[in-house]
Parts: C-alpha cells; sequence; structure tokens
C-alpha cells in the first residue's frame, strides 16, 4: 500500500499496463505533454511518443483511429481532454466501437479504453463541467466504469486495459488530488462489481465520482444523529452490479440515489427501475434522487454552488425519506 | 495504359472478379425483388473497374475498408460468395452470423475489416490499421473506400490532415459516382475535383477514369507503393457512376436518363473485355464462359444463402460484448 492521489493512481495503473504490454498505446491532445492535469506526465519520456502520441484537436477521427488500430491488434488507450467533447467522437463511440462485435458476428474484438474527465470543479462552465455518463450508460457494447477512489481508478482502469471490450473510463476532475491508500503491483478491480463504502442499517445511498465523498460526510453526520445509512459506489454503470445494490435495499427497505449529472434521465432512473423491480415489496419510502437540477452548467460560482448537490441536500432526503 | 506487369494472362482474372461483383450485385437486386431478400441495399453496379482495380494489387493481410455500398470491396479483397449472399440474406451462416447486413459486412479471412453504415465513417478506421500496420513493420497498408458525399465530412479532413502529419501507410479510394444520395457534387461543394483536398494536405493524388480498370490498376499500383515503401498516405480519385439507384427501389428522378445512357456506354466491363480482346488475350467463347462462370458461383451462393437456416432467437442479444 502506498498513499497517492487519484490522478497518481491512474498514471501508476498506465504505466504498469504499458510496461506489461506493448501493444497498449496512448492517444490523446498534450498526452505526451503530461494533459492539463499531469495525469501522463512521464509516460513519454518511459515509453516514447511512438506509443504516446499527441493527436491534433480531431476527436471523431482520433477515436476512429483508436478503433482501427483495436481491429488491428493494439490495444488502445484515447484520452478525450473534457467529457464535453466525447460529443465529438460520439460517432464512431457509439456507432463502431460499440458495435462491431456484435455486427460482425464477434469476428472483431474492440479492446478499447477511453479515458475521460469529466464533472464540476473550477466554475468551468457549461462545455467543462458535465456529467454525461448515462448517454454511454445507454449503449449496447459499451462498458461504463466510474471510479471514486484512488484504488478503484488504478484496479478499474488496468482492468479496461485488459478487457477486449470499448471500456469508458470517466475520471472526476473534483476527485484528482483527493488522497488515498492505494495497492501496489498486481491490484485489478473487476468491472460490474459494485462496493460497499459504508456499511449501515437504516437506509441505502447509491453514490458517484464525486457524490460518494459528499456522501460519506453525510452519513458520518447522520449517525452522529443516530441514522445508520449504507452507502453503495457502483463503480462500474455497465453493467450494473444490481445485485449488490438490491441485497442493500433489502436490508434497509430505503433507498436514496445521488449523481452529480442531472436528475432526468439519469442513471439513478434505471436504478429505480431496477430495484423495483427486484425488491418492491421490501421498500418502505418512495426511492428518492438527489442530482443536478434538469439545466446547462452555469459558469458562475454563485450558480454553480447551486447547481451542485451536496451534504445538505442528501442530509434533507435521508430525512424526508425516514419522514423526520 | 497498362503497367510493365500487367501481361495479358494476367489481366483475365480481372475480368473473371469484375463478373463476379456484378452476377453477384445483379442476383441481390433479383432477390430483393422477389422479397427473398430484405434491408436497405446500395449496389455498385458500374462501379466495379475501382474495387478490382485496387483489390487486385493487395495483400491478404493488407486491410481493406468500406462504405454503404461495398458488396463490390469485399468479393474483390476475396470474401466468400456463399457466406457474403447468406449474410445480406440475414442468415445464420453469414460471415457476420446475420447480424451485420449489407451495409456492415466484415470478412476478417479476406482482410476486409468493415464496412459501415455511416458515410465517410471508415475513414478514420483506415488510419488506425494503417497505423498498427506500421508500427508492426510488415508492409501491410490500409485501404478506404468512399464515395464523394464523404468529401464533405469532417472525418475526410480531419483524417487527410493525421495521414498526412505522420505518414500512414492508408490508400484513400474516392469512388466519386457523381451524387450523394440524390444529390450533385455540384450541390454540396465547389471543390469540383476531390483529389485537389488531397493537396491541401500535401498527400500525392490521382484523379483517373475509374470506369477504365487499367487507368485504375495504373493508379493504384503507385499508390500501393508508395504507401508500402513507407512513403505516407496517397489519395486516388476514381471518377465513375453507379447505374442503379442510391438504394434498391430508389426511382432515381434525380437523374437525367441521357446522363445514366451516356455512362452505361462507359460500363466498365464491356470496356475491359474489348481492350483483352484488342490485345487478343481473350476469345469470345472465353467471354461468355467467365460470365456464366460468375454467374453459377453466385447461384451456387444465392442456393446457400436461401437454404440456410435463420439466426435462432436466443442470437438477438449475443455477442453484445466480447
Amino acid at each position: 500500500m502506498s498513499e497517492q492521489n487519484f490522478l497518481e493512481a491512474i498514471r501508476g495503473g498506465l504505466h504498469e499496463e504499458m510496461s506489461r504490454d506493448p501493444s497498449v498505446y496512448l492517444f490523446g491532445e498534450d498526452v505526451a505533454l503530461g494533459g492539463p492535469f499531469g495525469v501522463t506526465t512521464g509516460l513519454a519520456e518511459a515509453f516514447g511518443k511512438k506509443r504516446v502520441v499527441n493527436t491534433p484537436i480531431s476527436e471523431g477521427t482520433v477515436m476512429g483511429l483508436a478503433i482501427g488500430a483495436a481491429t488491428a491488434g493494439l490495444r488502445p488507450v484515447v484520452e478525450i481532454m473534457f467529457i464535453d467533447f466525447i460529443t465529438l467522437a460520439m460517432d464512431q463511440l457509439v456507432n463502431h466501437a460499440a458495435k462491431l462485435h456484435y455486427m460482425s458476428g464477434g469476428q472483431l474484438k474492440i479492446p478499447l479504453t477511453v479515458r475521460v474527465q469529466c464533472g464540476i470543479s473550477g466554475n468551468m462552465g457549461a462545455h467543462h463541467s458535465q456529467s454525461l455518463e448515462s448517454w454511454l450508460a445507454h449503449v449496447p457494447g459499451l462498458k461504463v466504469v466510474m471510479p471514486a477512489s484512488p484504488a478503484d481508478a488504478k484496479g478499474l482502469l488496468k482492468a479496461a486495459i485488459r478487457d477486449d471490450n470499448p471500456v469508458v473510463f470517466i475520471e472526476h476532475r473534483g476527485l484528482y488530488w483527493t488522497r488515498g491508500q492505494v495497492p501496489e503491483g498486481e491490484h485489478l478491480v473487476p468491472i460490474g462489481k459494485a462496493a460497499v463504502a459504508r456499511e449501515g442499517e437504516d437506509l441505502t445511498i447509491v453514490a458517484t465520482a464525486k457524490m460518494l465523498p459528499a456522501t460519506l460526510e453525510a452519513a458520518e453526520e447522520l449517525y452522529s444523529s443516530g441514522v445508520s445509512v449504507e452507502v453503495i459506489d457502483p463503480r462500474t454503470l455497465s453493467p450494473l452490479d444490481v445485485e449488490t445494490i438490491v441485497s442493500s435495499v433489502k436490508k434497509t427497505s430505503r433507498l436514496i440515489i445521488v449523481h452529480e449529472a442531472v436528475e432526468q434521465d439519469g442513471i439513478g432512473a434505471e436504478i429505480i427501475t431496477q430495484v423495483q423491480q427486484e425488491a418492491f415489496y421490501y421498500l418502505d419510502s418512495p426511492i428518492a434522487r438527489v442530482a443536478a437540477p434538469f439545466a446547462p452548467v452555469p459558469a458562475s460560482p454563485a450558480l454553480e454552488k447551486c447547481f451542485v448537490p451536496g451534504k445538505t441536500e442528501i442530509i434533507h432526503a435521508v430525512q424526508r425519506a425516514l419522514n423526520r | 495504359m497498362a503497367t510493365k506487369r500487367d501481361i495479358p494472362t494476367e489481366l483475365v482474372p480481372l475480368l473473371r472478379t469484375m463478373w463476379l461483383i456484378r452476377a453477384f450485385e445483379e442476383k441481390v437486386s433479383a432477390l430483393y425483388a422477389m422479397r427473398e431478400i430484405m434491408g436497405l441495399l446500395h449496389l455498385g453496379i458500374g462501379q466495379e473497374a475501382v474495387a478490382v482495380g485496387t483489390c487486385s494489387l493487395l495483400r491478404t493481410d493488407d486491410y481493406v475498408f468500406g462504405g454503404h455500398r461495398s458488396h463490390g470491396h469485399a468479393i474483390a479483397k476475396g470474401a466468400d460468395i456463399k457466406r457474403l449472399m447468406a449474410e445480406i440474406a440475414g442468415r445464420a451462416t453469414g460471415y457476420c452470423a446475420g447480424k451485420g447486413g449489407s451495409m456492415h459486412i466484415v470478412a476478417l479471412d479476406a482482410g476486409f475489416v468493415t464496412a459501415t453504415g455511416v458515410v465517410g465513417g471508415t475513414i478514420p478506421l483506415a488510419l488506425g490499421a494503417a497505423f498498427a500496420a506500421k508500427e508492426k513493420g510488415k508492409g501491410q497498408v490500409s485501404v478506404v473506400f468512399f464515395g464523394d458525399g464523404a468529401g464533405q465530412a469532417g472525418a475526410f479532413h480531419e483524417s487527410l490532415n493525421i495521414a498526412s502529419l505522420w505518414r500512414l501507410p492508408v490508400i484513400f479510394v474516392c469512388e466519386n459516382n457523381g451524387y450523394a444520395e440524390f444529390t450533385p457534387l455540384s450541390s454540396h461543394t465547389l471543390i469540383e475535383r476531390l483529389a485537389r483536398h488531397a493537396q491541401t494536405y500535401k498527400i500525392p493524388s490521382n484523379t483517373v477514369d475509374g470506369n477504365d480498370l487499367l487507368e485504375v490498376r495504373k493508379a493504384m499500383t503507385e499508390a500501393v507503393q508508395h504507401a508500402r515503401s513507407g512513403k505516407g498516405p496517397a489519395f486516388v480519385e476514381c471518377l465513375t457512376h453507379r447505374l442503379r439507384g442510391h438504394y434498391e427501389g430508389d426511382p432515381a428522378k434525380y437523374r437525367e436518363l441521357s446522363e445514366l445512357a451516356e455512362w452505361k456506354e462507359k460500363d466498365p466491363i464491356a470496356r475491359f473485355t474489348s481492350e483483352l480482346k484488342r490485345r487478343k488475350a481473350i476469345s469470345d467463347k472465353d467471354i461468355a464462359a467467365i460470365e456464366s462462370e460468375a454467374r453459377n458461383l453466385v447461384e451456387q451462393g444465392a442456393q446457400f444463402a436461401l437454404a440456410s437456416p435463420w439466426p435462432a432467437p436466443e442470437e438477438v442479444a449475443s455477442q453484445v460484448t466480447a
């Protein structure tokens, strides 16, 4: 174990996989220079600019290029600098990466990892702050991973690179400098497996990415007032580990979902549907969501503060669910 | 106009492949009319010289990417006629087990990597295969076929830029058939010759008569040699015409009948046949035999396809992930 921040853990995962497998290549804007947050710092020096490849600002074509390289035996890792720009690459990601295995009757495999940074942090406004994970989770053939801790970031990234399918690996910018213990060496976290981040009895909260630390804070505060909250981090949104969530709900009989994406048609809607199918008669209160309002992300710090859900909103939702 | 290596006996198989494509497409059209084949079909009748002129110069391990009108490209690259017909007919024995269909042919055994239903969509993919080929260092090249309609897509321009910048062994083959779906090229761009875009990106380019097999082959020989020897990408624009509508069932009212008639006069198979006859490489009897052999092979393919089982219901959601 060693203490690392989130982006060091990602960098470590990339370094290990590139050392282990010569078919792993990185593509993206400024990746050979470390990128805007320094995630890939030092990798071009370690593996050369032939494997850590700076690309022009042509997201759609770079995504397609990586898919084509994957059909020809490489394991590309593409970095999309902000998830807001994945819109430019959605054609390639949705129409080719996600479908080529199926459409080819299994002849093609697309072992592609798309690293993409998301979320609200630093008042960057509507084009550098979105959370678009539920769009991606709606596409058959894509796996969608959204870690919340440095250890999970490293273990899931290594698993994503080794996966024979396209995996979108979503990194919340607001988590980059959070610290945690990260296992050394062969640390793999399975894709499709949720984690119980805190055990509790009275209510279950499912929280993704940066909403996890906010939820854990809320849970701690609620505990001191006598409410025991179980917190689940799905870690992977597709395929979703419904079983872990359902077994928690069967124990606590109450569920709240917290995500930073806008509420309407967010991943919460899918979780609610699946849980009520499996555990309807266990529920003692309506399932609730704590999420962003149905609006673009505002730039002003005064408005951004109102947009992002946090500890206070989570505590209020818990009190409502418990009718207190 | 022939290259040095094109001695007549080597040219005869090219006529065979052109006939195979023509016969295949005509059979698909007939089966569609009889509702034995369903779906959205785009036939390459009239464009055979581009597919054959290009693919006849490639190795099996070279990568080929197509578009929505790519039955002919797959055949020219060596795809199996039976499995191809079965795929288009939606049968379990098809190349893609019936999950791809006419616009999404994958024939990996022949090095036909994929087609696409998105105009211009495979151009970036071809760059990726070229990138991998360059890294492997075995002299493989990557070829992508696309139409004039793709020349106004963002991916086209981004791809030309990156291929040039990274000197990727990719050959851009533009089948300029004059129409993007229903609209003539002149209504979509003021750039009459798409090869001019290649010049912008410093890619060597050529515009040729795409209905003249030998002219296509000559340009492609240079292009393939250029890419294979590590000098980077090449671009060949082939001026051609589809003799059917955009899709099967398209009445093509946007096209004057006189224009169609003019292009029928330039039929690539007829022209190449006369050329072979002029060179005394082939007799009338040979010509008839080549055509009937092609029609036979296609007939067997159709019988195989239509006798094949449909995919089982449980296949609907299998192979979503590897």
